[in-house]
């Protein structure tokens, strides 16, 4: 059976799976009983003040009769004191000393109260600390959150100054609400952060009540941006992990988060250079039980893969992300229907038709029966066929032989350059978005 | 399945045989799995782990099937349940799992059986071993009957480190999922499959061997620490009517048995009329019609109301052109001068209802006899019980019904557990695999706890 322990950071935990900082850490009862299902560590839910109840605070968003595509919340900080938040930390940690437990702070953007948390907290005895500079509503109007977390220097600043109390190691969780993540993740680093945590929640309003015309959710009639996790965020979190993965000037340990709802989500946040993952969403939708499928499903893929321990998956496809301008632009594949697995709904057709290259035709053998075939020399390889296809194995999408070699739009256009400087190369290093 | 099933008189072609006796019900393509799987709301303290006689932890078996984990799901259903694949095909879910299922409130109940047959069927065809034997922690157990109720406990009892010998009169073991339930349901290699997982672990199966004579009871209690009984029930008892010894007069249970092993031509083109209305006889039935039978008959004393056979059970032998007669009671079979049966004597039965406000009770109506003419006759009114064996163990029963403590399974001699079957009837158990198997379970876990932590704790 492989070996599920990480350390991140200097901070170890029997497994990757870590509850982030949010309601389902909000005390010790909660993290003890999380600790007892299996998660391998626990950020407290972010301790600072004023306590401040917002009611209602949580709304979703609901896709296709699945609950919970997407979660959205209103809510602050801690709810309650942090005399009893410490102690409960202290008692948890006594009874739970193998686990990893880490407390997210959260203070008005000053040395002295980074000072005086950060030695508060660590005088209980904890594993680390996570710097809250994500929480994009309620915070940032005074200052702190995201409103202190999209500012590279006021993140490097702060830092800094945690960093000047701390003993232990310190995690700054960076906010998605920020054009290029890496500004605020190598400004963590140059504050001296040992490792970085991402994403919290991105901006959002759930929705608008058709009889009503209320915001959801909605605080006496009045409505305001909340933020934004669970299953929809994925992509938008995986990509800002890798990005910060990938960037030799952020070059601290990761922990992965943002719709984190099982075992294959986290595998590819581990494969994205996450250390470990931080889970809200899943586990406010169906309990801390859900770590036991990610436990057992995650060492059975090890196992299946050969590997010994999770630590050889760490960081595995963070270099094959890379840039628009460093892609093959000669590699080309084409879609082929498999008859076998057709069922012949026309999707693929349509939507070819409509919407992409018109080359799905569609055609009547011999004995009457509809069937699809691609005219493969139009095809562009883009994909949306297979992706609207509704069943396994009808839809492949083939690689075909290039009777060219590998040439990306930075090797064509240092190509172009070689021959003649005057003329392109001048965005060569630029991102393209596609 | 209707006309596929040629019932013309003719015998069947080998191929057409085995068509017929081939599993009915497909298995979940991969998409319907995971919709399915998708559906499923992981309930907490869910009613379907309470409903499931073994305790399947559905919510979890479900969530691994759609996170991909299947080696992972398997493993849930077969430690509850060690013969889960036979179960996933067998069990009565309506009245079970997927009975108790919350979405019958408001939609349609999760396929609760499906799936678990879906993770199962994955498992098999993976070739991969689910468990290990534990530590040996020096006790000896026999087990004796390797059906579903000998093969749960020795597994239980080779995970706490027991060395385990099983016994079985058979050629292979797996009781009745070998041997008694159609293959058209149960094909024979998924109980093969859960045979091999136990031994596996290092359990000794000796098959062909039959305790009480091939090997003595006494060697028994004098080889091993503790034994297990779980023989199961024995043949269909007489009717007590006249022409029961004729030529073409069958045991339901011996008559299925045959099915499972070679399939012959010996039924094609016949009339037959099965006597019973329980799931026993629905089997003999549905055999008889897959076999080429020209018409079967179910021949039952009582009304369509009273019939033990589960409700898809009797379904299934509707859609396969089975023909009831209600209220009708056997009296006499009817051979010809070469001592074959020609024909059935019924007479017609009314319900009354019960002096102690019980099951309505069937009484004859007067003057109402009339025969019905057929080849075969096939007798399903029941099993009767090993008596010699439970006589030589000298252990305590009513009628052959095995009594035991109902939490322990210990009987009246505390080296001896009895599980499955054998403690059914008079308000004990019931007869169903997963009962049987849940029932092992339970013998294993106060046999480890009375042998060996008991003995821990005091020294
Ligand atoms: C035709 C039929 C259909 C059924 N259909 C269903 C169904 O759909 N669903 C369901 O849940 N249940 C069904 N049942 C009931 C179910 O099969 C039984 O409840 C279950 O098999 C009981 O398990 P067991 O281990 O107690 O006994 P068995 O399965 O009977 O196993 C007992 C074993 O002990 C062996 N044995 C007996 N005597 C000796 C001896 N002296 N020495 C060594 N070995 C011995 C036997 O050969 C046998 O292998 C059906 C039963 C029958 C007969
Ligand atoms: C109700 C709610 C409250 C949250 N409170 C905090 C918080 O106090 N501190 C913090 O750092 N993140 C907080 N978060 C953000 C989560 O820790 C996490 O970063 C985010 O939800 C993405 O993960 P998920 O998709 O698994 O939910 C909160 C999230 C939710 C849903
Ligand atoms: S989950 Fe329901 S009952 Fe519990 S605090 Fe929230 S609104 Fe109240
Ligand atoms: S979308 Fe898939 S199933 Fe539908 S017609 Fe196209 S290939 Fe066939
Ligand atoms: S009761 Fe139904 S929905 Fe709930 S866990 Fe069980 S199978 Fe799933």
């Amino acid at each position: 059976m492989a070996d599920l322990r990480i350390r991140l950071a200097g901070i170890s935990s029997p497994n990757p799976f870590w509850l982030a900082s949010a309601p389902p850490t909000n005390t010790g009862y909660q993290v003890q009983r999380a600790f007892e299902a299996g998660w391998g560590g626990a950020v407290w839910k972010t301790l600072g003040d004023p306590i401040i109840n917002t009611s209602s605070r949580f709304a979703a968003v609901h896709f296709n009769g699945q609950r919970v595509a997407g979660f959205n919340n209103i809510e602050l900080i801690t709810d309650r004191p942090l005399e009893v938040n410490l102690e409960e930390i202290y008692e948890t940690k006594k009874r739970f000393p193998g686990h990893a437990l880490v407390v997210s702070l959260m203070v008005e953007p000053k040395r002295e109260k980074w000072h005086e948390i950060v030695k508060k907290v660590e005088a209980v005895g904890v594993d680390g600390l996570e710097l809250n500079f994500g929480c994009p509503h309620g915070m940032a109007e005074r200052g702190m959150g995201s409103a202190s977390g999209q500012q590279p220097d006021l993140v490097e600043m702060q830092t800094m100054w945690a960093k000047e109390a701390a003993k232990t190691p310190v995690i700054v969780k960076l906010t998605p609400n920020i054009t290029d993540i890496t500004a605020t993740a190598k400004a963590a680093a140059r504050g001296g952060a040992d490792a970085i945590s991402l994403i919290n929640t991105i901006n959002s309003l759930a929705g608008v009540d058709l009889d009503t015309w209320n915001t959801v959710p909605h605080v006496g009639g009045k409505g305001a941006h909340g933020g934004y996790c669970g299953p929809a965020v994925k992509p938008i979190a995986l990509n800002m992990v890798a990005e910060c993965a990938r960037n030799p000037e952020v070059g601290i340990p990761i922990s992965g988060i943002g719709g984190i709802s099982n075992w294959r989500d986290a595998t590819e946040f581990l494969l994205m250079g996450s250390t470990c993952v931080q889970v809200c969403t899943a586990a406010m939708h169906h309990g801390f039980s859900i770590v036991e499928d990610m436990i057992d499903g995650l060492t059975n893929y090890l196992d299946e893969k050969g590997l010994a321990s999770v630590n050889e998956l760490i960081g595995r496809s963070v270099g094959r992300y890379s840039d628009w301008g460093d892609l093959d632009l000669n590699y080309a594949v084409v879609a082929r229907i498999d008859r076998d697995n057709c069922i012949v709904c026309n999707k693929c057709h349509i939507a070819c038709e409509d919407t992409s290259h018109q080359c799905i035709e569609r055609h009547t053998d011999d004995s009457g029966a509809a069937y699809l075939l691609v005219r493969e020399e139009d095809c562009v390889g883009c994909n949306l066929c297979s992706i609207v296809c509704p069943v396994e194995g009808a839809i492949s999408m083939i690689e075909v032989p290039s009777s060219d070699p590998p040439l990306s739009w930075n090797q064509r256009q240092a190509a172009i350059t070689a021959i003649n400087p005057d003329n392109g190369g001048d965005d060569s290093g630029e991102k393209e978005a596609v | 399945m209707g006309d596929s099933l040629s019932a013309n008189g003719a015998g069947l072609s080998a191929e057409e045989l085995r068509r017929n006796f081939a599993e009915v019900k497909p298995g979940m393509r991969p998409k319907e799995a995971i919709e399915e799987s998708n559906r499923c709301l992981y309930c907490y303290d869910a009613p379907c782990i309470k409903a499931c006689p073994t305790g399947i932890n559905v919510p979890s078996f479900i969530k691994k099937i759609s996170t991909g984990n299947m080696l992972g799901s398997a493993r849930a259903i077969m430690d509850a349940n060690p013969v889960g694949a036979s179960c996933s095909r067998v069990c009565p879910t309506e009245e079970l799992c997927e009975g108790a299922c919350v979405l019958n409130h408001s939609s349609k109940p999760i396929r609760i059986g499906d799936l678990q047959r879906y993770a199962t069927d994955w498992a098999i065809g993976s070739g991969k071993t689910l468990f290990q034997a534990g530590p040996g922690n020096g006790r000896s157990a026999a087990v004796v009957g390797g059906g579903p109720a000998g093969l749960s406990a020795a597994r239980e009892l080779a995970r706490f480190g027991f060395s385990v010998t099983v016994f079985e009169a058979k050629e292979q073991a797996g009781g009745l999922n070998t041997y008694g339930i159609v293959s058209f349901r149960l094909p024979q290699s998924i109980s093969l499959w859960e045979v091999e997982q136990i031994r596996k672990l290092g359990v000794d199966i000796r098959t062909g061997i039959k305790v009480g004579e091939d090997v003595t009871v006494q060697e028994l209690l004098e080889q091993f620490d503790v034994i297990v009984l779980a023989i199961g029930m024995s043949k269909v008892p007489m009717l007590g009517i006249e022409g029961e010894q004729l030529d073409g007069v069958y045991d339901a249970i011996d008559f299925v048995e045959a099915t499972k092993t070679e399939l012959t031509e010996e039924m094609a083109g016949k009339r037959v009329a099965v006597i019973g209305a329980g799931n026993t006889a629905v089997d003999a039935a549905t055999c008889s019609v897959r076999l080429g039978a020209a018409n079967v008959k179910m021949v039952y004393r009582r009304s369509r109301e009273e019939m033990t056979a589960y409700d898809f059970e009797f379904e299934f032998a509707k859609q396969d052109g089975v023909e009831f007669e209600w209220l009708s009671m056997p009296v006499r079979i009817i051979g010809d001068g070469e001592g074959k049966v020609t024909g059935l004597e019924c007479v017609r039965m009314r319900l009354e209802p019960a002096e102690d406000g019980g099951r309505r009770r069937p009484v004859p109506v007067e003057g109402s006899g009339y025969t019905l003419e057929v080849d075969a006759v096939i007798k399903a009114i029941g099993q009767t019980r090993y008596l010699p064996l439970i006589e030589q163990l000298g252990i305590e029963h009513k009628r052959g019904i095995v009594t035991v403590d109902p939490v322990t399974f210990q009987t009246s001699n505390p080296r001896i557990y009895a599980a499955g079957d054998v403690v059914f009837g008079d308000g004990q158990g019931e007869a169903m695999v997963v009962s049987a198997a849940q029932q092992g379970k339970l013998a294993a876990y106060s046999i480890h706890q009375t042998l060996v932590e008991r003995r821990e704790r005091h020294g």
